[in-house]
């Protein structure tokens, strides 16, 4: 069983469900990274979701995209991206960690030699935003190969033949999108993000993580009286970015915002 | 050697998928993805449907102006001594490029499938004009991305744009050029979705764009044969374009695909030169594949997979990527890639200018450059067809600065 299922089988024979963070590797500095992921882990996260910075980010709204430019301009690359959760492993050997981003840096290093790396850096799952399962046969067998969770997204926009294709596809959990746009935009209708959950539900047994649109306390508390999973992403991003002349206290004040999450849904 | 069933197979690509060999696709968010099946399904409909057909031609011959004319150019052909240039008149289309074919097809679609909003992403602003053009025509609103850097290098077609009821979204993220707007165009479109029509400039992004805007603006290749054989007897022996995202070369090239005797030339903007690394040629340069705005191509990349920042003189050509159906005909060797500089192209401006009173775009000069330097290694009854996309009003404003004239 992977660590990603092990984690949501855990989690739901407690009756609770996942806090998973997103922040951008190397942002604002590579140095911030790893204390931030331990930081997170003890504040209440469950899984991690590591961005990989990419030049053209178009997904992404505004707060990841200087999220990216920050962690570029001190040349945060894939591998040193590896690295860190290699690091993270030496100490932490439960919390599942998902590497998030474009598909282009993995292209270019490889699918099988990024498959072998992060197998070796104890990575547990990846989701690339624009490889969806029609084009991902090749990554989908490597990664598979290498005990690896491929993690795909569901949008508003997914019919019910795709939502069945793609359930198909991935493994670990999947990825509902709340609001059609891009990350850190309009606030999400927790109604109509029910509502297209129980269709998901009918055709896959996997956990549904929910995220685009979660920004406070209230918002990931609702989202987690209907989804298996909250992802967090923009709000964190946003503080890392406000502290980025203050580094020292990044850990603390990002953790302090999951910490407040992780209580109002366990209320 | 390519067989004629090679060359068979190659005219009738992409696959169902939108594959050209191991190249195009489709590579986006999952939010995107009903918009592109819809668009797919709807293009496939109507490509094939007599009426669309017939509003299409309609449009090309009465709005458009067309067939546009191929033009001898004898005092530039004589004075190199080589071989005859034809110049494949697109600058004469209305508003002043060959972009508006591709503008008039997909603004047709976007009325069929009912969206009352188009949006595109425009580089030196011929898209965006084209666009906008339509848009005003049929009564949608229009909104085009364009980097702040063209903004600048291009304030003609901006205002033009704005007299065209258009809004121009100034990007300022990124390099601040074709990519990065292209970047902002994707991301309305996954927010809007349901109510915008997404206009591709260019033969490139998610599958269908890269064939549909193809094959629209195939329109170009079809004239230019027929009017080659018709005023010369026989077919070109080169054809050349210039290739950013490479619409009006695929334009050109794919009717000659089967045609194994034509020589098909793509121009790319070698910027400062290629061996500076400040250009926008990823096919000379033989980049190696990469994946950007929905589609694998070439595509220039650090080794770390993020795209590099590129330079031309030309804000049209002025993008790291190309249109994969150029990838995978410069990979079977069907067509061949070189790269023009600067000021090559900034002398071929003047020179055509000067010789045949025609003032080509600072793009189509990449082309013109390339006639100026092979005509002479050619027999003087053969035959070079140059596509002359787009006319170089818009870029006086570029080339006065250069010359440090301040208006």
């Amino acid at each position: 069983m992977s660590r990603i299922t092990e984690c949501f089988n855990n989690l739901k024979s407690q009756g609770r469900k996942a806090l998973i963070p997103y922040v951008t590797a190397g942002d604002p500095e590579p140095k911030v990274t790893l204390p931030l992921m331990h930081a997170l882990v003890e504040s209440g996260a469950d899984i991690i979701e590591l961005g990989i910075p990419f030049s053209d980010p178009m997904a992404d709204g505004p707060v990841i995209q200087l999220a990216c430019e920050r962690a570029l301009l001190h040349g945060t690359r894939l591998v040193d991206v590896l690295d860190m959760v290699a690091e993270f492993r030496k100490t932490n050997q439960t919390t599942p960690v998902v590497l998030m981003g474009y598909l282009n840096p993995i292209e270019v290093m490889g699918y099988s030699v990024f498959a072998d790396k992060a197998k070796a850096a104890g990575l547990d799952g990846v989701l690339t935003v624009d490889l969806p399962p029609e084009e991902a046969n090749e990554f989908n067998r490597l990664m598979k190969a290498s005990d690896i969770d491929v993690i795909y997204l569901l949008a508003p926009t997914t019919e019910v033949e795709r939502v069945k294709k793609i359930c198909a596809a991935g493994s670990g959990y999947v990825y509902y999108v709340s609001v059609k746009g891009v990350t850190g935009s309009a606030s999400l209708n927790v109604a109509e993000v029910a509502e297209k959950l129980e269709m998901i539900r009918k055709y896959t047994d996997m956990p549904v993580g929910v995220g685009f649109g979660i920004r406070d306390d209230a918002s990931a508390r609702a989202i987690s009286q209907v989804a298996d999973g909250v992802i967090v992403g923009s709000v964190l991003v946003n503080k890392i970015a406000e502290l980025a002349g203050n580094q020292e206290q990044i850990p603390g004040a990002v953790a302090a915002i999951t910490a407040s999450m992780r209580q109002a849904m366990d209320k | 050697m390519l067989t004629k069933e090679d060359l068979a197979i190659a005219k009738q690509m992409p696959d169902a998928g939108g594959h050209f060999g191991q190249f195009g696709g489709r590579y986006v968010s999952e939010t995107l993805m009903a918009a592109l099946q819809q668009l797919e399904q709807t293009y496939e409909k109507l490509w094939r449907d007599p009426q669309f057909q017939a509003e299409f031609d309609y449009d090309l011959a009465h709005y458009v102006g067309r067939p546009s004319p191929l033009y001898h150019a004898e005092r530039l052909s004589r004075e190199l001594g080589g071989a005859q240039i034809y110049l494949k008149r697109e600058d004469l289309n209305h508003t002043g490029a060959h972009k508006v074919n591709n503008t008039i097809g997909q603004a047709l679609l976007a009325k069929f499938t009912g969206k009352p909003r188009v949006s595109a992403e425009t580089g030196a602003g011929q898209h965006g004009v084209a666009t906008a053009t339509v848009a005003a025509r049929l009564g949608l609103e229009c909104t085009v991305y364009m980097g702040e850097e063209d903004i600048r290098r291009q304030a003609l077609n901006v205002y033009r744009m704005k007299l065209l009821g258009a809004e121009v979204v100034s990007v300022t993220s990124g390099t601040r050029t074709l990519k990065d707007a292209m970047n902002e165009a994707m991301r309305d479109w996954v927010t809007n979705v349901d109510n915008t029509f997404y206009i591709i400039g260019t033969a490139a992004g998610p599958h269908p764009y890269p064939k549909l805007v193809r094959d629209f603006q195939s329109i170009i290749g079809r004239e230019a044969r027929q009017q080659c054989l018709a005023q010369t007897g026989k077919l070109p022996d080169v054809l050349l374009a210039c290739v950013g995202g490479g619409s009006n070369a695929i334009g050109l090239f794919h009717p000659f695909i089967e045609d194994e005797g034509v020589r098909m030339i793509g121009v790319e903007a070698g910027g400062y030169g290629i061996e500076t690394g400040q250009h926008a040629a990823p096919l000379s340069s033989h980049c190696k594949p990469g994946v950007l705005h929905g589609n694998r191509t070439s595509l220039m990349s650090d080794e770390g997979g993020q795209v590099i920042g590129t330079h031309s003189v030309s804000a049209g050509l002025d993008y790291p990527g190309v249109g994969p159906e150029h990838s995978y005909l410069q990979e079977i060797g069907r067509a061949e890639y070189t790269a023009i500089n600067d000021d090559e192209a900034l002398h071929a401006f003047r020179h055509l200018t000067l010789t045949e009173g025609i003032m080509p775009a600072l793009e189509s000069s990449h082309a013109v450059a390339e006639a100026m330097k092979i005509a002479p290694t050619m027999g003087k009854d053969q035959i070079i067809l140059v596509n002359l996309s787009g006319r170089g009003d818009k870029d006086i404003h570029t080339v006065a600065e250069i010359d440090g004239i301040n208006f």
